[in-house]
């Protein structure tokens, strides 16, 4: 079956933009396709700095003939109504056919050729295209990403009729812009046509082979010099949406340059002019070169390509070492933090120098906690955000905290105080190590603490896929934190811990005020704790289970999840929940009949003495009921001590001893029985049953 | 085999802007001369920014002495300028072979795509104190940035009406690259041996000092406050023809800019304080921008 190729030439598309400008089109061309009609065996979509591609294998040359049976008016409807379908169908009233007294129109609708289809899908998806950003070019009001140069649209080999605001698809693209002996455009016949020929044009089709392309010929550039690549996927990824031919040239750097941090180096090389860093085979410093990825093969070798580039990265490291020279200036760190108060942390939150202030205090106060000294963890906390004013983070934000590391360092701070400035950002994201230093542990989570605090006070809460103060990320860092370090927080005293800086005078009394706005953080940590164990495959209604009993310590709650879901795992456990259901059921069950009883079932089991013999005022008493009675009896106190002593897993095999008795206890025992204080005992002792279970979660709230 | 081009020259600094001119002027651009008060960019001169409103076709070039105050190093960085020059090409409305246009502009000056590694990076420019913005690119060339390349969508807080194309070549960069100089004030001027640094060396230091030290906050306060008021009664006076005076308005818009730009330098701008500076130059810009447009249609 014949294939579609579009191509979408346009002029240079941000290379942020394509990866997703492909699936985009895959996407919308696939969905207004088959609503049409039409089905296939493939489709591909690439994406490059001057193209959209889309191939659709294996398209019908047309829809299926139709045929529909329309259901009309009665036969005996008005004549009106009967000529009206006859005029909606095209068809006479002998062509009708008649069921149970209603009118019937067989109608058949012709299958459309596919090019009219594709015509139809390409305007609708050209117009409607979703591009982050979009323009206008020229006096037309048509929006593209760049000014749309050109369209192939070839159907089976043959143009498909399309034209957009005046231009016409038809069979012909162009090769690079600047490499091959032919310029301009050149005809296509199909899809492994266009592919070839395009390659011979110096044009790699696929941001795969792009890349391959990259890596293998910079690690040859590189290895040629007994040097290596660092490596680096982002800077990959966005330099393989810079070139059709991309062509690695390694280029060499002023070795005395190398006296700056390497932060800063690799950050220069990669913001401003994305080239790859370089070290020595085996080594970890950098090496005094660079990889530059170039668009075009010169015929030099790229000699004067790498002197060029060479020439840039001087002028932009001397701009680099020109700040680094005047941020460790004397008294630097003074005159950051008085610019502070000149900046804006947010319009309701103050100043950074207010943030500041309330940092300090609370990274004092979390300090005992997370085993920190108080007053380093304090100084820290001070001098944390100060680099925010210097000149080098102001050329190069991403390298906060990392700068205020080495300028504290050389102010003479003690190493955990410096490092503690560096780190107090960390984990910046999923892959992302978190500090373990109590110090810089005090700091990053006051850091944390107090943006989520602050927001949530003030109600701008993450909505969505918007979350612009990256508040969940903060909150992940907080959990990260207290599991990997394993610190013992109570997030009810760290958020009221938090909500004081907020009280007095630097903050003004709004943030304080909000009533509900404990619950609602505890609530979103428990979200993004769901969230979490769900990544790592655990199941999220256990974490409602444990938040369920109120308990607020991090690492407690991830223990406790951790070890139910093993329970619950298991035979034992799952034999365990569902006896406890029963249990549970039958007691809901009651307190649906008799709701203001309810709370009596909780009165003590009335002892029926031993051996299951009968006993006055209660009644008889089964060997199975006194077994359970007897088990929970000595189970109770064994999880109670045992969850004091956090010892989880001893509650948990106590509970799981119980087991035998619980099964054996719905096997041979009737709750339901006719002598009311014996079912009132029989209930009361489900309802111990319960209670001694939800010591550790409410199992309630376990799905499954 | 044909017989290898003559190695030439570099382009010396004034050639580089008398090949740039020509090559433009070919391309139906009038050539203007630089506008006679203190812009930080070429696009504030009105023949960019007051011409890129309206439906009106326009084609200009013109070298433009461009003022950034706090870029001043004393003369003694070998990149950074508190007096350089910009070239400007606007093309309204943007000619679809635009790009083709820009690359002969390269080729004509000695930059030739095959043997340099020329990029179009994206980049979308804005200018928040004249309220305009664009979509386009950074060009590179060897990893210099060589031209903002812009197609306008705003100017003056105003959607165009029909998009031009402006181009933005920063000469100094350019000429450093061609004539594969690594410091500015060694770029030759001319091809008689006069040096960039003879001629605007000095002009660094004085103005370095004075921009940083000397200029006085109060009464540069006094004079942009002076210019912020004076805006909106110009506008509000007539010409002989009935029209509302924007081109005297908009001068005083410029002046407010880079007496902005000096208090900016001297350090008297708090963090907090400039959005709303920007804005309130923003605000004049746009109140030029309106009468013009409304000129326009009426016109």
């Amino acid at each position: 079956m014949p294939d579609l190729l579009i191509e979408l030439f346009s002029e240079e598309i941000p290379a942020r933009m394509q990866a997703q400008a492909a699936r985009d089109l895959a996407r919308l061309a696939a969905e207004r396709l088959s609503a049409a009609g039409l089905s296939w065996e493939g489709q591909d979509a690439f994406c490059g700095p001057r193209r959209l591609t889309l191939h659709v294998r294996g398209l019908p040359a047309a829809t299926p003939d139709l045929t529909e049976s329309l259901k009309g008016p009665k036969a005996s409807a008005p004549p009106q109504a009967v000529e009206g379908f006859l005029r909606k169908t095209g068809l006479t009233r002998e062509q009708l056919d008649e069921r149970d007294g209603v009118l019937y129109a067989t109608v058949r609708r012709s299958g459309r050729p596919t090019p009219a289809i594709v015509a139809e899908m390409l305007d609708s998806v050209i117009r409607s295209f979703p591009w982050p950003k979009s323009m206008r070019s020229g006096a037309s009001t048509f929006r593209w990403v760049r000014p749309l140069r050109r369209i192939v649209a070839l159907f089976d080999g043959q143009v498909v009729p399309f034209e957009i605001e005046g231009l016409w698809a038809g069979d012909l693209t162009e090769g690079h812009r600047f490499m091959g002996e032919a310029q301009g455009a050149f005809p296509v016949a199909g899809f492994e046509d266009y592919r070839a020929r395009l390659a011979e044009r110096f044009v790699l089709l696929e941001t795969q082979a792009r890349k391959a392309r990259i890596l293998e010929r910079a690690q040859a550039v590189c290895a040629a010099r007994g040097l290596e690549l660092v490596p680096d996927a982002g800077l990959l990824d966005e330099v393989a949406g810079l070139a059709e031919w991309p062509t690695p040239v390694l280029g060499d750097m002023d070795p005395s340059f190398l006296d700056l941090p390497p932060e800063v180096i690799r950050t220069s090389m990669r913001t401003h002019q994305k080239y790859f860093a370089v070290r020595r085979q085996g080594e970890t410093d950098l090496a005094p070169h660079f990889v530059v990825v170039a668009n075009v093969e010169a015929a030099d070798g790229g000699a004067e390509i790498a002197r060029g580039n060479g020439r840039v990265l001087s002028a932009r490291l001397s701009d680099a070492r020109y700040f680094w020279d005047e941020d460790r200036k004397a008294g630097a760190f003074e005159r950051w933090l008085d610019r502070l108060k000149g900046v804006t942390f947010h319009a309701r939150l103050g100043t950074m120098a207010e943030r500041v202030a309330r940092l300090a205090v609370l990274a004092r106060a979390l300090a005992p906690a997370v085993g920190a000294d108080p007053g380093l963890a304090e100084r820290a906390a001070r001098l944390a955000k100060a680099d925010l004013a210097s000149a080098m983070v102001g050329e190069f934000p991403e390298l906060q905290g990392v700068m205020g590391g080495y300028y504290a360092r050389m102010a003479g701070e003690p190493d955990a105080v410096a490092d503690a400035v560096r780190d107090h950002y960390r984990p910046l994201g999923p892959g992302d190590t978190v500090p373990t230093e109590p110090v810089a542990v005090a700091v990053a989570l006051a850091d944390k603490l107090d943006t989520l605090t602050g927001f949530f006070a003030i109600g701008e809460t993450p909505t969505g896929s918007k979350d612009p103060y990256a508040l969940r990320r903060a909150a992940l860092g907080v959990i990260r934190l207290v599991r990997e370090t394993g610190v013992r927080l109570p997030l009810r005293d760290a958020i009221s811990a938090a909500r004081q800086g907020f009280g007095g005078p630097a903050g003004g009394a709004g943030p304080s005020d909000a009533p509900d706005l404990e619950a609602e953080l505890r609530a979103f940590f428990a979200d993004r704790l769901k969230v979490m164990l769900r990544d790592e495959g655990r199941r999220h209604d256990l974490v409602d289970a444990v938040f369920a009993l109120g308990d607020d310590d991090l690492v407690r709650i991830i223990a406790r999840v951790e070890a139910l879901d093993a329970f619950l795992r298991s035979e034992d456990g799952a034999n365990l929940l569902a006896g406890y259901r029963r249990a549970a059921n039958i007691l809901k069950a009651e307190a649906r009949k008799t709701p203001a009883e309810a709370p009596s079932y909780d009165a003590p089991v009335e002892d029926g003495g031993h051996g299951g013999a009968p006993h006055g005022g209660v009644g008889a008493v089964a060997p199975e009921e006194a077994a359970l009675r007897q088990a929970l009896a000595a189970a109770e106190p064994e999880i109670r001590q045992a969850l004091e002593m956090e010892r989880l897993d001893q509650a948990l095999q106590a509970l799981a001893a119980l087991r035998p008795a619980v099964d054996a206890f719905f096997d041979k025992v009737l709750v339901n029985d006719p002598d009311p204080a014996v079912r009132l005992n029989r209930l009361r002792l489900l309802s111990s049953l319960r209670r001694t279970a939800s010591r550790i979660a409410d199992l309630d709230r376990v799905e499954g | 085999m044909p017989a290898p081009a003559p190695v030439s020259e570099p382009l010396s600094f004034q050639d580089l802007i008398l090949t740039l001119q020509h090559y433009w002027s070919a391309q139906g651009c009038l050539l203007l001369q630089p506008y006679d008060l203190e812009v930080g960019a070429g696009t504030l001169h009105p023949a960019t920014v007051l011409r890129a409103l309206g439906r009106r076709p326009w084609r200009a070039a013109y070298v433009q002495p461009s003022r950034r105050p706090a870029d001043g190093r004393y003369g003694e960085n070998p990149n950074r300028l508190q007096h350089y020059y910009q070239f400007q090409v606007i093309l309204k409305p943007n000619p679809p072979e635009l790009q083709d246009l820009y690359l002969g502009s390269l080729k004509a000056i000695g930059l030739d795509p095959a043997a340099h590694d020329i990029r179009f990076v994206e980049d979308d420019w804005e200018n928040p104190t004249v309220g305009a913005w664009g979509l386009g690119w950074e060009v590179w060339c060897d990893g210099m940035e060589v031209t903002q390349y812009t197609y306008f969508q705003g100017v003056g807080g105003l959607e165009v009406e029909v998009v031009s194309g402006e181009l933005t070549y920063g000469l100094e960069r350019l000429a450093m690259y061609v004539q594969g100089v690594d410091n500015v004030y060694d770029l030759r001027f001319n091809t008689a041996g006069v040096r960039y640094g003879e001629v605007f060396l000095e002009n660094e230091r004085q103005n370095s000092a004075f921009n940083f030290e000397i200029a006085d906050v109060a009464t540069l306060q006094r004079q942009f406050e002076d210019m912020e008021r004076d805006v909106p009664r110009i506008l509000a006076g007539r010409g002989p023809q009935g029209q509302a005076l924007v081109l005297p308005a908009y001068d005083r818009a410029l002046k407010a800019s880079h007496l902005f730009n000096l208090m900016d330098a001297r350090g008297a701008i708090a963090v907090a304080e400039r959005q709303s500076y920007i804005g309130r130059i923003r605000d004049l810009v746009r109140a030029c921008a309106e009468a013009w447009v409304a000129q326009e249609a009426a016109a």
